[in-house]
Formats: C-alpha cells, structure tokens, sequence
C-alpha cells in the first residue's frame, strides 16, 4: 500500500525574491556616503 | 578562509572597509530568519520583500555612514529590530490610510468619520508618552531594553528571549521587574497616568 505524505509547512524554507537580493547589492555597490561637518550625503552611483 | 566560516562582526568590518561579496554572506546567512521574522507578522509575500528591501537598505546606510557598533553577536538582533521597527511604521500607515472597497453591501461613506483625537487629548496623549518613556529611560537596561521590545517593537517574549540570548523565564522575570520598579517610580513621583 502506498505511504501517504505530507508536505510540513512551517520547515518550508521562507526566502525573500532573488531579485530583491539583487537590488540591495546593487544599491549597496553603488552607495556612497560623504560627510560634510555634520551632515551626511548619500551618493548613489548610476 | 571562506567567507562562509567568518564570524558576522567579522563580515562587518570587512564590508565596512569595503569587501561588498561579505554582505551578500551576511544576507545569505540571515535572509531567511529575517524574512519569517516579517513574514510571520505582515503575512503577505510582497509587503515581506519590500520590507526586506527596506530593511537592508537601513542596514547598509547605518553601517557606511560609520554608526553602527560593532559587537559579536549583536548583528541579527539588530537588523530584525530595524525589520520590526519598519513592520510596524507598515502597521502605523495602513491605519492611517486603510484600503476600503465600495461594494454593494458595504458603501464605504458609511465608516468615514474623523477619529483624530481632539486638541486636548492630542496634549494628554503627548504627556502621557513622554512621561512613559522617562520612566523606562530610568529602568535598568535590561529591563528597558524588554519594555522596549515588548511594548514598541511588539515581540512576542520568545522573540526578545531570543534576540537577547537569555531563556523566556529571564525575559519575563525582567519584564515582571520592570512593571514593578515603573510602578514605585508612578507613585514615588505622583505622576497620573490616565487609560
């Protein structure tokens, strides 16, 4: 007879997109952060 | 060595001097608590990944902007405190502009009413909060910090237990403590705190 199985939901792993990863690494490759006194700018590198 | 086996501080200072493949590890290492730490309170895939998003955006802008500390074992503790923090500003807007459908049964002119509280109470209210956080201010850290997380980042006691390396028998412990000690600080000071 055939075993019956069931998917276990919650060890399902729960991972953001891919591209969500993505996009941070790419804003964190092209952030920079100048500071001027007391201020800091935020440079984003096209 | 491997990435991989480097320790989050570590990884840290290497992103800081600027090794950006050590911050693809640390996501790597943590995306997925992270993520069921947001999942598990918005319920929906795509607020989750933009709060993610959001998340990570902070934490790379505190740590180039040279303001975050670096301690062993602190970095997941903090980034889900910014993942909570950010759920809860979600939270905070979602109340002040909730999405209402016109449907046949249900017009949406009949819930619209100005729930803003008035003058007087906006002052109460303001009062009441800065006298609030004066008195966790004084709590000892501890114990502020559980307040803190509790009551402002609304974790759940497994969830600071966690984040705070102690057993759930400590946090409560802490929390019980700190109900106290703010109860003798209220009477001590007289102050009246309305409901």
């Amino acid at each position: 007879m055939a075993k019956l199985y069931s998917k276990n939901l919650s060890q399902k792993k729960m991972l953001p997109k891919k591209e969500t990863i993505l996009l941070i690494l790419q804003y964190s490759s092209a952030l920079s952060i100048v500071k001027i006194g007391n201020f800091n700018i935020n440079l984003i590198a096209n | 060595m491997a990435n991989s086996i480097l320790s989050d501080a570590v990884l840290v200072n290497n992103y800081i001097a600027g090794d950006e493949n050590s911050l693809a590890v640390l996501i790597n290492r943590h995306q997925s608590r992270i993520y069921r730490h947001i999942y598990s309170k918005i319920s929906d895939r795509d607020v989750s990944d933009d709060i993610f998003q959001e998340t990570f955006f902070k934490v790379i802008q505190t740590i180039k902007s040279k303001k975050y500390y670096n301690e062993e074992g602190k970095f997941l503790s903090w980034v889900l405190r910014i993942a909570s923090n950010l759920v809860i500003d979600k939270f905070r807007n979602d109340k002040k502009m909730p999405l209402k459908r016109d449907t046949e049964e249900y017009s949406v002119f009949s819930s619209i009413k100005d729930t803003s509280l008035d003058v007087e109470s906006k002052l109460i209210k303001n009062q009441v909060d800065t006298d609030l956080k004066l008195l966790i201010e004084k709590l000892p850290a501890e114990q502020k910090e559980v307040v803190m997380l509790r009551f402002y980042s609304e974790m759940s006691f497994k969830e600071i237990a966690d984040i705070t390396g102690v057993s759930v028998n400590t946090t409560l412990g802490r929390m019980r403590y700190a109900m106290a000690n703010m109860r003798k600080l209220i009477e001590k000071n007289k102050i009246y705190l309305p409901a």
